[in-house]
């Protein structure tokens, strides 16, 4: 029994070690936003100054506007869209619909490397191009699948006899979608909608082949300051994004449980 | 009876492709035609634009066969994958053992949100934060000379541990996710039935856990796998001159030399090897739905 107790001691012990290597580094990296050397020297000395340096930031101010609008905008598409699949694919049953749903992985599977090349030689030869219209439509195609997967899962959950109670009752199709089921799978819909907006608001790969020096996302331009030596600057713009991110997580795991426990 | 159940699917088909279609037509537009354009454009000596003369070839596969060069970084970029993954299994697998058969209750809801929490966060920014801590006069110089009583000289950045310790801290949570939901499954009365029959913890570790739990970690390996042999953007950031592999070398031929039909074709090489790989861990995938 004591060995037991020693073995589960060292377990707890090692899940904050983990913990340790996956925060430290963010948190070193946030402090340093704070810290007044722009060369990174210690010892520490508080200021925001970076911060303020960060607001006259033209170019960053609106890559950051960029990229909250796209990802606006195609968290509302993808929800539209990703839902109407998933009802689809739950209520009706046809030839090819295991293909269909087979065909989300591609999407999910493929290195964003290559997906992202693809998008960019494919939207350079149908005239497309490259720019925010681009990079938005990318952002949709990755994010969609996950939609409709997160979506899907609460759908499973439904019981399709409240929708034969509602339509019992004399309720039309429109209304039995509008009040029996749509307020059911809203979870998964919220869900699905905050994943589809971190896959596009902290989207870099794809975005980073389809910009434009006058059309880019916030993640793209950082790459290009890190790529030019890194300043706290980019420290200061990094602690936002990541505090808004895991933010955001947090919602998420709030309307919809990961750990597969009920 | 078989041509009721043709007319029933006929007509669920019309129902359902209103629904369906927006969604389908976007990934086609947005995905699938792309993938289709980039392997057609591979055969190809230059892009069909600006009214370039262009011409079919094999060049670009030949340019990939011929030249060493492209050979060598495609294997170093799947060894840079195995090492990734076989340290992201050594690290995660414990934490999900702990997480699924130790924590109980609300510590373990709490902290396997903490673990899987950070892989929301910018991946970008992430690997920025460990240039923060490898970098000489950075963060883990400082506080080992600060400790130390002797001088050492920690200079990590820039160099192939550093690709790799910033892919493991990427990718980690992925190894843990997936091991802790197959894990957490497994039923404790076989760990203690093996137990009373008189097995020791690493006999039951090895006959009974690891076995039940092996779907989960073939796919957190899969899924740590394939991204991090297209991976660009930490060897560069972490790698600096010694970062240079298959997806750099990629990314170059797009957005550096222009070469883009070299680009598509060397993409193409690399999604075959993916979905390869995927093809060989998907009966132990299957076996576990």
């Amino acid at each position: 029994m004591a060995t037991t107790r020693v073995l589960e001691w060292l377990g707890r012990l090692y899940i904050w070690l983990l913990l340790a290597f996956l925060y430290v580094p963010i948190v070193i990296m946030a402090l340093m936003s704070f810290n007044v050397s722009p060369f990174y020297q210690l010892p520490f000395e508080w200021t925001t100054e970076w911060y303020v340096s960060l607001w006259q930031n033209a170019q960053l101010i609106s890559a950051t506007w960029n990229s909250v609008e796209i990802a606006v905008i195609s968290t509302i598409i993808c929800v539209v869209l990703g839902s109407a699949a998933s009802l689809a694919l739950y209520r009706y049953e046809f030839r090819g619909k295991k293909f269909l749903q087979a065909l989300l992985f591609p999407p999910i599977a493929i290195p964003w490397l290559i997906t992202g090349t693809a998008m960019l030689i494919f939207f350079f030869g149908v005239g497309i191009g490259r720019g925010l219209f681009a990079i938005l439509l990318g952002h949709v195609a990755l994010a969609l699948p996950y939609v409709i997967v997160v979506v899907s899962a609460r759908l499973q959950t439904f019981a399709p006899e409240l929708e034969e109670a509602a339509r019992s009752l004399g309720a039309n199709q429109w209304q039995v979608t509008n009040r029996v089921t749509l307020p059911w799978i809203m979870p998964g819909v919220i869900a699905g909608g905050l994943f589809a907006f971190a896959v596009s608001f902290d989207q870099f790969v794809v975005s980073y082949f389809l910009s434009t020096p006058g059309q880019t996302t916030l993640p793209v331009e950082i790459y290009a300051a890190i790529r030019k030596g890194f300043t706290p600057e980019i420290n200061a713009v990094s602690t936002i994004i990541i505090v808004v991110s895991m933010a955001l997580m947090l919602l998420t795991a709030r309307f919809f449980k990961f750990g597969g426990e009920k | 009876m078989a041509a009721q159940v043709a007319a029933a699917s006929r007509s669920g088909l019309r129902s359902a492709l209103p629904l369906l279609a927006p969604a389908y037509l976007w990934l086609t537009v947005a995905i699938f035609l792309p993938l289709s354009a980039m392997v057609f454009f591979s055969f190809m000596t230059d892009l069909p634009l600006s009214g370039k003369p262009w011409a079919f070839t094999l060049e670009n596969y030949a340019a990939f066969f011929s030249q060493s060069l492209y050979l060598t970084l495609l294997l170093a970029s799947l060894r840079l994958g195995l090492e990734v993954t076989l340290w992201c299994i050594v690290i995660g697998y414990p934490a999900a053992y702990v997480l699924a058969k130790v924590l109980k209750g609300r510590s373990r809801e709490a902290i396997f949100l903490l673990v899987i929490l950070p892989f929301w966060s910018n991946g970008l920014v992430r690997i920025f934060s460990w240039a923060m801590v490898l970098r000489e006069g950075g963060i883990l110089d400082t506080a080992l000379n600060a400790v130390l009583p002797f001088k050492i000289n920690i200079d990590l950045m820039y160099s192939y541990p550093a690709v790799i310790i910033g892919l493991v801290h990427s990718y980690v949570p992925y190894m843990v996710l997936t091991c802790y939901l197959t894990l957490q499954a497994i039923d404790d009365s076989l760990i203690e039935a093996g137990r009373s029959l008189g097995a020791s913890r690493l006999q039951v570790l090895n006959r009974v856990i690891i076995p039940l739990s092996l779907p989960g970690l073939v796919a957190g390996a899969a899924l740590i796998f394939v991204p991090v042999v297209g991976s660009f953007m930490e060897p560069r950031i972490l790698g600096g001159r010694t970062g240079t592999f298959y997806g750099t070398v990629i990314e170059d031929q797009f957005v550096a030399v222009f070469n883009w039909p070299l680009g598509a074709a060397l993409s193409f090489i690399l999604l075959a090897v993916v979905l390869v790989i995927l093809a060989v861990a998907s009966p132990v995938l299957r076996r576990a739905t």
